[in-house]
């Protein structure tokens, strides 16, 4: 079944002949739906993006630490993180509809449960990586637990930590494309806007780039302030 | 190195310093759960304070064990340890290690702080204000001979002999009664670790600490221990003595064998050349009158007259048989000096030396170059044997100034 180019063109505005021959990317009708459609849905990505690791985070780093001082529940987190990691995204966001309606609510629950696994493993790596005689150092010279904690072992995580964080928000940004269906949100928009009307092209390309480039950025942000917080490593060696 | 602004860095603080403490281990016991045997069977040795305690045996024998019940990383099974009286398991832990500088057996340094923070550790959980803090560091790096642009760096950036001279600034940090040293010179090349020890027998000259020190090096405990207790495996202590008690008079075939069948040579490095009674030096200066210059060459060893300057200092040799036929000292045509020895080597290196040179008398010079004595081979050799004539006195150690 071909698409009449033309009949089925979003209709914003004044068309270019770009669109009208549906041209693989239009410049002039991405840049003119800069400021109403792709500005803003950068925009909602990235709130939905950062609420969904923010509260992830929250989640790991507290399983984590209890895992760190008992094995046995950390078997327990790993199974229930593994379980929620496992299910398709789709399905999950279908599953929470009745609960909580096509709302942003449905979309950070089940966004949030696709960082924990990722987050929760590293984090628990990171921890366990630290190394005993530093350890023993520190308790010998008089640090508390939790002293221990904040002054050694979390600092001395801090690689893992961010490689977690690296991870889930990869992960989530990719996510939040298909978050779109319950949570009319983000770049999924225009992709699914494209998806299901048209065959233009334009706002499928400029909407996936863009998420790409997102991730790149934030990618990069959180490489850059892992250089800012760990000044021993970046140190050349004696 | 810089031994002398060290030295005046410490003594400026010497009044502030804590006094030492004396540890008492009393029928300590240990058995952790699940082992098979005890990793520590009825111990008692006391370390009065100030001294140095080396605890030496194989593998496995309970040494770092011995030391975590100390400032209770691990609890005791039996029996007590006292610290100046009051046991150990009457102070809260996290105090109790505070007070006690820790050495581990793996230096453990913190790869994210600055050898400064390393240092500071101990302060900063006391709550030091910051100047303090600063003072305490600079004037640390310079009592372990390390350069103040060290503060700065990371561990990683520093070689294995220079972290572990960090590790024992940070052990030191807080001016400890108590130093518990956990192979601190375990990982180091022979030559470095020479060195270390040395540097760390200069220091404890200074600051007189009571330190448990652990090796499983006999040479490294005979070196460094004012007391040594030697361990074997199961936890038993089989002696605890000074090393020349150690040396001369072994327990019991364990510990003989475990001192080794040189440790008649080994004894020898428990004194140096300044604790024997030397020859005088038959002496004289250019131009002096030979007849009486002679008898005193006959009367010598030595055979030999060594011609010094104003100050005392050797500048050649002329043998008993020119000297006969000279009226005075004569100024040229001497023979070289050769060979001599610093007062302050050991015994064992004295007789290596004397034993390079054909067994002749050996010429000791003192610190400032002058001729000092003169030594023989008899006397060095009779210094190995265990109830030979000079009796073994240890010479109370870091203070070869006072026996000389
Ligand atoms: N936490 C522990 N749990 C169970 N057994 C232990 C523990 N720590 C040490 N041991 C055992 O106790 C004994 C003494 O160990 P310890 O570490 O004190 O020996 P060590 O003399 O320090 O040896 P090394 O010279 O190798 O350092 C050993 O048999 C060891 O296996
Ligand atoms: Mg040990």
């Amino acid at each position: 079944m071909l698409a009449v180019p033309g009949a089925v063109l979003p209709n914003f505005g004044q068309t270019s002949s770009c669109v009208r021959n549906n041209g693989l990317f239009c410049w002039s009708w991405f840049s003119q739906h800069w400021s109403d459609t792709f500005g803003p849905a950068i925009g909602q990505h990235l709130v939905l993006t950062v609420i969904a690791v923010a509260i992830g985070f929250v989640i790991a780093m507290a399983a984590s630490l209890v895992a760190y001082r008992l094995p046995w529940a950390g078997a327990g987190f790993n199974v229930v993180f593994t379980l929620v990691f496992t299910i398709p995204s789709i399905a999950l966001f279908e599953l929470l509809v009745p609960a909580t309606g096509l709302t942003r609510t449905t979309a950070e629950i089940a966004l949030t449960s696709y960082t924990l696994l990722v987050m929760f493993a590293n984090f628990v790596t990171g921890l366990r990586g630290v190394s005993a005689d530093v350890l023993e150092a520190a308790e010998g010279m008089g640090l508390t637990r939790g002293q221990r904690l904040r002054r050694v072992e979390l600092p001395l995580a801090i690689p893992a930590i961010v490689a977690g964080i690296r991870v889930a928000t990869v992960t989530v940004i990719g996510l939040v494309v298909v978050a779109a269906y319950v949570d009319n949100e983000g770049l999924g928009v225009p992709i699914l806007q494209a998806i299901q009307n048209s065959s233009f092209k334009t706002e499928l390309i400029a909407a996936a780039v863009l998420a790409v480039l997102l991730a790149w950025a934030v990618d990069a942000l959180l490489v850059g302030s892992q250089w800012l917080l760990t000044p021993w490593l970046r140190s050349r060696r004696a | 190195m810089s031994a002398d602004r060290s030295t005046a860095a410490v003594a400026a603080r010497r009044d502030e310093r804590t006094p030492a403490a004396t540890l008492e281990f009393d029928g300590v016991s240990k058995r952790y759960p699940g082992a098979s045997g005890p990793a520590l069977d009825n111990v008692s040795f006391t370390v009065p304070a100030g001294e140095v305690c080396v605890l030496v045996g194989p593998s496995g024998c309970g040494k770092t064990t011995a030391m975590r019940l100390v400032n209770r990383m691990i609890d005791l099974s039996d029996g007590d340890i006292r610290l100046d009286g009051d046991s150990v398991i009457s102070r809260d832990p996290t105090t109790l290690r505070r007070e006690i500088g820790y050495v581990i057996q793996q230096i453990g340094l913190f790869p994210h702080f600055t050898i400064a923070d390393n240092i500071a550790t101990v302060p900063k959980l006391l709550g030091w204000d910051k100047k303090r803090i600063q003072a305490r560091v600079a004037e640390l790096l310079e009592v372990v001979s390390l350069p103040p642009e060290m503060a700065k760096r990371y561990p990683r950036q520093l070689s294995g002999g220079q972290q572990q001279r960090v590790g024992v600034a940070r052990a030191l940090a807080a001016d400890p009664p108590l130093m518990l040293m956990d192979e601190p010179f375990g990982a180091i090349d022979p030559i470095t670790r020479d060195r270390l020890q040395d540097e760390f027998l200069r220091l404890q000259r200074e600051i007189r600490k009571t330190i448990v020190f652990v090796t499983h090096d006999i040479d490294e405990a005979i070196k460094m221990g004012d007391k040594i207790a030697i361990m074997r495996e199961g936890g038993h202590l089989v002696q605890f003595d000074s090393p020349a008690e150690i040396l001369t008079r072994p327990a019991d075939e364990f510990v003989a064998r475990f001192v080794g069948i040189d440790r008649a040579l080994k004894r020898l490095t428990l004194r140096r050349l300044h604790d024997l009674e030397m020859a005088p030096v038959p002496a004289a200066q250019v131009g002096d009158d030979a007849g009486p210059v002679y008898e005193r060459v006959a009367a010598s060893p030595l055979d030999e007259l060594i011609v010094v300057d104003g100050e005392g200092k050797p500048l050649g040799r002329v043998g008993a048989d020119r000297l006969q036929a000279e009226s005075r000292v004569p100024d040229s045509r001497l023979d070289p000096v050769g060979v001599t020895a610093p007062e302050t080597w050991t015994l064992r290196d004295g007789l290596a030396m004397v034993m390079t040179d054909g067994n002749r008398p050996l010429l000791v010079l003192d610190e400032a170059g002058r001729a000092a004595g003169v030594v023989t081979v008899e006397q060095l050799s009779g210094a190995l044997r265990p109830n030979g004539s000079p009796a073994p006195t240890v010479p109370e150690r870091g203070d070869p100034e006072v026996s000389a």
